[in-house]
């Protein structure tokens, strides 16, 4: 199914992407494309396959929930791009 | 002697320091010289010769107490930049993590530091490890040291093409990369090395910059099978802070090797033979199984019939899962931050500028297929047909032990080629993605030149966790094809 520029811009909020508006109309093109390639997939019969979910047959490991990690809260922010009195700062958010 | 020091695999240099022939401080000065020189290839995003002459220095002091930590102590290697690495400079080649300075060391590269193994510098390589050329990377193309003589640059192959290129240039004695879809095989092919993508779960994934969870692996990148062996040793295990990491044995790569082929079946999978390849790929396959026949194995027509549907499988679940873990760069916690009026505008900014186009594509994509509305219709579809490609190989590996295929469709392309077309980029990776899919090891082996005179590569598909059966059969192929033409960037300087 063509994507078309309402969609893109959509698509585009939730991921959280500024797109300029002028290049909304070639992205849904580029992105049609692609959608419209995938889209031989639906010839493939998959009634009553299961989905994968690993690769690989195990089990995801459980261990004690105890604390086994942290209090560097230094190492945490050294990246921040701001941060204020031992936290990641971010503008002013208001509901 | 210095000139010498860069031809070395890790096994002569391993035996070279073990007899004290030269130090590791005249080998990492040696690659250090040679990677100043080769800045017009692009290979490095950061070069960190002080810390590599720190550590070969403390190489030095262990091997003058023959206490030397590991097979690869005092030995040059280059870390693609989605390693993170403590105290450097990491990017994953895009302008989305500038500055990042990891204060942590990610498993693999901790495993080969730990023993001892110098890095040099971190490598170029496409943006997230999206790509199949090394275009995308926001520091620019890296180019291959191969060259058809006509003056035009090719690609080095991706998304590891720094670290591929940076090992057929002679930069370090090997390197390490990672693969989604074929990200270390097809490079390797593209510059006339080995690569080796190991089973999924193999190696640790943790301080591994993500891409596609469920997908990604970490690999050796080397002039020799023999090497690979050596690297995978250090670099495999099992690790509590990766818990995809599968819990198995690791075996001693290296013994494997010497074992031949005599007796081994191996699979030619008839959906392979695909229209549009260009001559060479099809004759260099016959000619591999023609060496392996000659060494003794047995060559086995097999179907793998969902091949086709690979390539289209692997670019809605790689998308997916990447628009899942980039959704963590927001310009909050590391890197690029972007000002906006509000919080969501901050977002929006620091990801629309952070970002290139063939990420941009690649997490729009994701997002909408794992949108409400089309979760089943794609995700969940892409995933279904994903069960099938791995069934289709797990029956396969009922009556052979490997499979044999080409390592990509066409040797290195000329940079700038391909950028207007995605899908055509995508087919890049046709013989390496369903392997991916399947989460088996596969290794790329260079195995002859095309017409221009440029290298192309075998490839070899395992079971899950028989590394040792792959390396067995690549070395059976290296020794076949005696490779040993040098890369037209070695001959001019």
């Amino acid at each position: 199914m063509p994507l078309d520029r309402s969609t893109v811009r959509n698509i585009a909020f939730l991921a959280r992407i500024r797109v300029p508006e002028e290049d909304l109309k070639r992205l849904a093109g580029e992105l049609s494309n692609i959608i419209g390639w995938v889209e031989q997939l639906a010839e493939v019969d998959t009634d009553g396959v299961e989905p994968m979910t690993s690769v690989v047959k195990m089990t995801l490991p459980q261990r004690p929930d105890e604390v086994t990690d942290g209090a560097y809260p230094e190492r945490i922010l050294a990246n921040a791009p701001e941060q204020m009195s031992g936290y990641f700062a971010v503008p002013k958010v208001i509901e | 002697m210095t000139d010498s020091l860069t031809e070395l695999t890790i096994v002569q240099a391993r035996d070279g320091l073990a007899a004290r022939e030269f130090s590791s401080e005249e080998l990492t000065r040696a690659h250090l010289n040679a990677i100043e020189a080769a800045r017009d290839l692009n290979l490095f995003i950061t070069e960190t010769p002080d810390l590599a002459l720190e550590r070969a220095r403390a190489a030095d002091a262990r091997h003058a107490k023959d206490a030397a930590a590991g097979p690869m102590d005092g030995i040059p290697i280059a870390v693609k930049d989605l390693f993170c690495t403590e105290g450097v400079l990491t990017t994953a080649g895009s302008h989305i993590l500038d500055g990042f300075t990891p204060t942590y060391e990610s498993t693999v590269t901790a495993n080969l530091r730990d023993t001892g193994a110098v890095m040099v510098g971190k490598t170029n390589l496409d943006e997230f490890a999206m790509g199949s050329a090394n275009v995308t990377s926001y520091y620019g193309p890296a180019k291959n040291p191969w060259n058809a003589g006509d003056g035009k640059n090719r690609v080095p192959g991706g998304s590891s093409g720094g670290s591929a290129a940076a090992v057929a240039a002679h930069l370090c004695s090997a390197s390490i990369g990672t693969d989604t879809g074929g990200s270390i095989r097809q490079p390797a092919a593209f510059c006339g090395i080995v690569g080796l993508k190991p089973t999924y779960g193999r190696c640790s994934r943790w301080g591994i910059i993500a891409f596609a969870s469920s997908l990604d692996q970490a690999g050796p990148l080397t002039r020799s099978v023999g090497d690979a062996a050596i690297m995978l040793g250090i670099m495999a295990g099992h690790d509590a802070k990766d818990s995809t990491s599968a819990p198995v044995e690791k075996p001693d790569f290296e013994a494997a090797l010497g074992g031949g082929v005599r007796g081994l079946k191996v699979g030619i999978p008839r959906e392979y033979r695909i229209q549009g390849a260009p001559d060479e790929i099809e004759a260099l396959w016959q000619q591999g199984i023609e060496w392996l026949k000659d060494a003794g194995a047995e060559p086995v027509d097999i179907t793998l019939p969902h091949t086709k549907y690979a390539l289209p499988t692997y670019y809605i679940v790689g998308p997916a899962e990447a628009s899942s873990n980039l959704a963590r760069y927001d310009g909050v916690r590391y890197g690029l931050r972007v000002p906006g009026e509000t919080l969501d505008e901050m977002y929006e900014n620091t990801r629309g500028q952070g970002f290139g186009a063939e990420v941009r594509r690649r997490v729009l994509i994701g997002t909408y297929a794992l949108s409400a509305g089309y979760y089943d219709a794609y995700y969940v579809k892409a995933q279904k047909v994903r069960t099938l490609i791995a069934h289709d190989f797990k029956t396969a590996f009922e009556t052979v032990d490997l499979i044999l295929t080409p390592t990509a469709p066409s040797a290195a392309f000329v940079i700038g080629e391909k950028m207007d077309d995605p899908i055509a980029m995508y087919l890049n990776d046709i013989f390496t993605v369903p392997a991916s899919l399947a989460g088996l090891p596969g290794i790329s082996v260079p195995a002859g030149l095309n017409p221009e005179g440029l290298p192309l590569g075998l490839h070899l598909i395992g079971r899950p966790f028989d590394e040792e059966t792959v390396l067995r059969a690549a070395e059976a192929l290296e020794t076949a094809a005696g490779f040993n033409t040098r890369p037209a960037y070695l001959k001019d300087a």
